[in-house]
């Protein structure tokens, strides 16, 4: 019975967790602007133009391609998951765990799922400030067509849940702060290498192309570099709908993880 | 008037362990309730479970007339709670910690300002309020920790182990704030390790061990039933003092250093031990808190 009560003692309150995250975020805000604005630069700076020299043309849709306009959707993807990863699985268990910001904040009239989805909204929205700030950047660089390209900022939303979701199961579920080092090496480094974001998928032998699949940020690349294009292919709503799955499903597993871990 | 907590037949089972087996209490309105017990005896699981951050497994539990089974929300907005761990938000300054606090109870806007500031200049830290929490001393932590659990004006004060740690003006400044609270008709539920602090700010109290009742009644009656008008304490004594105890035919308990003589006329025991081991040696005083709690729990470590 007490399975289903994830909905029933959800609440507005959630948003007042959010608040004091975005309290904290606005007193150093200048730490958390330099990294997303520097990350896309240094990539681009890396790949585009570093081994974008090695590279000409990529095949896109049938079409030939720069690299720089090919990698830089994927860029803005990569940043969308991390940083909403990061910000529920390390973020996340340094309040729950060693600040005890948690803990306080049960003792007012917020109940557990609050506070989880809470944080869970604060990691998908830091990961759509981040893609903002990259989208700004390689907007201004001309490699997004526009105003297609703008539907990457609500998608990002939504794929930050996604990922501010995965992040928190791992967190309701790891001892200490070092066994983040699996979910990161096994799971988002190989995410980040084989969805898409460097190279067109096709180019892979046909295994590891259906293995892509397993992957959401593969969802998110497909479908922001459709609109990255202006050209909205027939499987768009399908990523989109995957993204949306996963977001749902992650979120409410990691609040019914989280209610096993801390309820007693 | 209904009680504050009622609390009939409650207990916390982890697996096979009982952290609490069977407690009942009552909290009145406008009454300072203490919790006392060895470590491990379940108290602060017994407090937990009255601020719903623990659900009990056994009886029933009503707070403010609310279940704690089913409304914890409503409960823990008329409540305010200072657990044994100070959890003020280090990544955000002093002033902050109040306002963000204040807004999980929806004080917001002009009504929190005022509140903060008031309660701020109480404690003598409004000066500090631009600092951050980690320079702030021990004392100064667990009276922020104090006024955060008063923002909301709360009817029912839960206190764990409220001046542990502490030095001797921090803790009377705590206990003041206690005895104002009280004034303003706030009850309290208080935890404590120091048997001064029950006896001078518990209105009634509860020995518990072994996550049961052991006594329960106000501090001067468990003083009176459980234990003599007078203590005499013989120091550095060996075991001939027992044999002239004995015969003398006093009630005593020993530690390792340390005669304890209960007994009625404390002036006639004290002058006969007195003559006979030398005044240095021996302490008449007024039977206490503390030799209740020693008798009734033992005087074994616990954990």
């Amino acid at each position: 019975m007490r399975r289903f009560g994830v909905l029933t003692n959800l609440s507005w309150r959630c948003l007042r967790v959010w608040q004091r995250n975005f309290d904290v975020y606005k007193a150093t805000w200048k730490v958390n602007f330099i990294p997303p604005l520097l990350e896309p630069i240094l990539y681009l700076f890396a790949f585009g133009i570093g081994m974008g020299g090695l590279i000409h043309d990529v095949i896109y849709a049938q079409a030939p391609v720069s690299y720089l306009k090919f990698l830089a959707p994927g860029l803005v993807a990569a940043a969308v998951m991390n940083h909403g990863f990061f910000e529920t699985t390390y973020a996340s268990f340094v309040r729950m765990y060693f600040q005890k910001t948690f803990d306080a904040i049960l003792s007012t009239p917020l109940m557990l799922e609050d506070v989880i989805f809470g944080e869970l909204l604060w990691g998908a929205t830091k990961a759509f400030m981040a893609s903002v700030i990259m989208f700004l950047v390689v907007a201004a660089l001309g490699l997004i067509s526009m105003p297609s390209g703008l539907w990457i900022l609500p998608l990002a939303f939504l794929a930050g849940m996604a990922f501010s979701g995965l992040g928190m199961c791992f967190t309701a579920v790891v001892k200490n702060i070092e066994m983040f080092n699996f979910p990161v090496f096994l799971f988002i480094t190989p995410m980040f290498l084989l969805s898409g974001v460097f190279f067109p998928l096709d180019t892979l032998p046909a295994w590891a192309q259906r293995s892509a699949f397993v992957f959401p940020l593969t969802y998110l690349v497909s479908a922001s570099r459709a609109l990255a294009f202006g050209r909205p292919h027939p499987g768009l709503a399908g990523d989109v709908l995957v993204l949306a799955l996963i977001a749902g499903a992650s979120c409410y597993g990691s609040i019914l993880l989280m209610k096993k871990r801390l309820e007693k | 008037m209904q009680n504050v907590i009622e609390a009939q037949g409650i207990g916390k089972s982890y697996g096979a362990v009982k952290a609490v087996r069977k407690l009942d209490f009552q909290v009145k309105p406008g009454e300072c309730f203490g919790l006392l017990g060895p470590n491990g005896a379940g108290k602060t699981t017994a407090v937990r479970m009255t601020h719903c951050f623990i659900r009990p497994t056994r009886g029933s539990l009503y707070v403010l007339g609310c279940d704690v089974l089913s409304e914890p929300r409503k409960i823990k907005a008329g409540i305010g709670v200072c657990p044994q761990e100070n959890n003020l938000d280090p990544d955000l300054n002093v002033w902050d910690n109040l306002r963000v606090f204040a807004r999980y109870f929806d004080i917001t806007g002009r009504e929190v300002e005022k509140r903060c500031e008031d309660l701020l200049h109480f404690i003598g830290l409004f000066p500090k309020r631009k600092a951050s929490v980690e320079e702030l001393s021990g004392g100064m932590k667990r009276r922020l920790m104090m006024i955060r659990s008063l923002l909301n004006k709360p009817k029912l004060l839960i206190l764990d182990e409220p001046t542990t740690g502490l030095d001797p003006q921090a803790r009377h400044q705590i206990w003041e704030t206690i005895t104002q609270v009280k004034t303003q008709g706030t009850s309290v539920l208080l935890t404590t390790h120091y048997m001064e602090e029950a006896q001078h700010l518990c209105d009634r109290l509860l020995i518990m061990d072994q996550g049961r009742v052991i006594k329960e009644g106000r501090p001067k009656d468990l003083i009176a039933q459980n234990t003599a008008r007078h203590v005499v304490e013989i120091s550095g004594a060996d075991s001939s003092v027992a044999d002239l105890l004995r015969e003398l035919r006093l009630s005593f308990e020993k530690s390792a250093t340390h005669y304890y003589v209960f007994t009625e006329s404390g002036m006639d025991t004290y002058q006969a031990l007195a003559s006979r081991f030398g005044e240095e040696k021996c302490l008449l005083r007024m039977a206490n808190l503390e030799d209740v709690f020693l008798k009734v729990t033992g005087r074994n470590l616990r954990e």
